[in-house]
């Protein structure tokens, strides 16, 4: 655990120091804030975060977090500090789950911005503290999920384009193109059921409407540790090559 | 300490190693020599557990790299070709996260930096962050690295490439020190560095081993196959004769210039021709007024015994 512990220490840290960093934060508090100032925030509007977190949130993270992620195994293949990682006494379990943590300690920080919006809203109205509870615990496990995706692709190539580009595919199909879909597909009940069980966005509706579903919470933690796993594998892969 | 027992690691279709074989016992120095493509980093990769062979077995302090993958790359300190650091980080910083990754305590790490600091010379720079250092300062935060946990064994791969000659000797120096007390496998194609430091030489060329000993073993098996020059007086046509005729004498080169003829002999293997040549001399009435053996040393033997590779024979080691 206190190598776990040390990787997701280091790779938070390079966060603070890495340019691309505090672009990509500085895009997601600006996108964010854009949402929130025409969407929610006009006269007569709902007191709510509905919309901003329904739609908006999530289509800015699909954009951003593969772009925080990218960088976190693809810059270590490329300048080959790969070599001075793997010949560490160190588990690839501790090496990708570490650096799981250290994204995710980042994504946090970024969240916890996003409660300057409840927090204006409630001069105006009655925002429901417990419904912001449960559309944050939405968000943080929406969080994981996208990072661990991230870091999947990032391991499978030193380039960062690539890494970046299919995690921004997979995680938009997963998103939005299975919803759609299967509102769609009337003839094959079977494919709509799966592709709804895999629509990340009927998984977190829920969230946002307030319902703390135990479905819908082991969809999040499975579907991570899958990607988590297969992160691992990849780079296992690399000792039999 | 180190064992490699038919080692062959191939990259598809190309064979990087080829059924390699040697061993490194505790306390000693080895140098690993070779031309580039040769195999040295390969083999190295599979020592440091970076890469798993083709087939053939490699141990380090008798645990297996293959399946005691974690235990070797404990007690192993080692230092990459390129060293790939960081930038962002200062070397401190660095070398606590390298001391945390190995299981050193708060206390440990504080003692450790501030030794290799002191042993690597990184004082003046250990704030500055990784990315403003010369060449020469990153070759020396990966050796402080390396050395950081007080391996028993170090790998070191090409560590004098790129340093200026004053911090080459200062690394030499510093290597031969580390030699006293743990063991070290070294890999270089700077031979003279080698004769220099290490105790025993291993040769690979192609993927294979051609030759190995220590330097001054190596040295004499090619000063027995070195050309001999001679420079005398007389007729050329009949010193060439009488020294072809010579035996011990493989193949003679004559060039004849004012009255002198000078030879290049290749003597037959391991037969010092010298004095027979000087007899000659002597019998006929030929004045001599040069006679020895050409460039005795480790680099001459390394470009013939790497040349003989390429080629297709193969020295026995």
């Amino acid at each position: 655990m206190r190598k776990v512990a040390t990787i997701a220490q280091r790779e938070l840290g390079a966060y603070f120091l890495s340019p691309i960093a505090y672009a990509v934060h500085a895009m997601f508090l600006f996108t964010a804030g854009l949402a929130f100032a025409l969407g929610t925030f006009k006269a007569g509007g709902e007191a709510s975060l509905r919309s901003l977190f329904e739609f908006w949130i999530v289509l800015i993270l699909v954009f951003v977090l593969p772009m925080l992620t990218m960088r976190l195994m693809s810059e270590e293949l490329r300048s080959g500090t790969i070599e001075t990682l793997l010949t560490a006494p160190i588990t690839e379990v501790e090496i990708i789950v570490g650096k799981f943590c250290g994204a995710f300690a980042f994504y946090v920080i970024m969240l916890v911005a996003l409660l300057f919006f409840p927090i204006l809203l409630s001069n105006y109205g009655d925002v429901d503290p417990w419904l912001l509870v449960c559309n944050y615990i939405g968000l943080l496990l929406l969080g994981a999920l996208y990072v661990s995706v991230g870091l999947f692709f990032s391991t499978l190539t030193k380039h960062q384009v690539i890494a970046v580009l299919f995690s921004f595919g997979l995680l938009a199909l997963m998103t939005f193109a299975f919803h759609a879909l299967s509102t769609r597909i009337e003839n094959w009940p079977k494919l709509r059921t799966v592709m709804q069980q895999l629509s990340i966005q009927s998984h977190f509706h829920d969230f946002v409407r307030g319902m703390l579903d135990l479905n819908h919470l082991m969809f999040f933690l499975t579907t991570t540790g899958f990607f988590l796993f297969v992160a691992v594998k990849l780079l296992e892969a690399r000792r039999w090559r | 300490m180190i064992r490699v027992t038919n080692l062959t690691k191939s990259y598809g279709p190309v064979r990087a190693v080829d059924n390699i074989s040697f061993e490194v016992e505790r306390g000693g120095v080895v140098g690993f020599l070779g031309p580039n493509g040769a195999g040295k980093t390969t083999t190295i990769r599979v020592l440091t557990c970076f890469q798993p062979a083709t087939s053939g077995t490699a141990s380090i302090g008798g645990f297996d790299v293959f399946t005691h993958s974690i235990e070797v790359r404990r007690i192993v300190g080692y230092l990459p070709e390129n060293t790939p650091l960081y930038p962002e980080m200062r070397v401190a910083e660095y070398l606590h996260f390298r001391g945390k990754l190995r299981g050193l305590s708060y206390a440990q790490r504080v003692e450790a930096v501030k030794r290799v600091a002191d042993r690597c010379w990184l004082g003046e720079f250990i704030n500055r962050p990784i990315g403003h250092l010369s060449k020469g300062m990153r070759q020396r935060v990966g050796l402080a690295d390396a050395i950081m946990h007080d391996p028993d064994v170090l790998i070191l791969d090409e560590p004098t490439i790129g340093l200026d000659p004053t911090q080459i000797r200062e690394t030499r120096n510093l290597i031969q020190e580390l030699g006293a007390r743990h063991t070290i496998l070294l890999s270089s194609h700077i031979l003279h560095e080698v004769e220099q430091i290490c105790q025993r030489a291993i040769i690979i060329a192609a993927g294979r081993v051609v030759a190995s000993g220590s330097p001054q073993e190596l040295r004499e098996r090619f000063s027995a196959q070195a050309r001999v020059i001679a420079e005398m007086r007389g007729p050329k046509d009949d010193v060439e004769k009488s020294v072809r005729a010579l035996d011990g004498v493989s193949a003679v080169e004559a060039v004849a210039r004012d009255g002198w003829v000078r030879l290049a002999v290749d003597p037959k293997p391991e037969r010092d021709v010298r004095e027979d040549i000087f007899r000659l001399t002597t019998d006929k009435g030929w004045s001599l007024r040069e006679i020895r053996r050409e460039g005795a040393t480790l680099e001459d033997f390394f470009i013939k015994v790497t040349a003989q590779q390429a080629v297709g024979e193969v020295s026995p080691p």
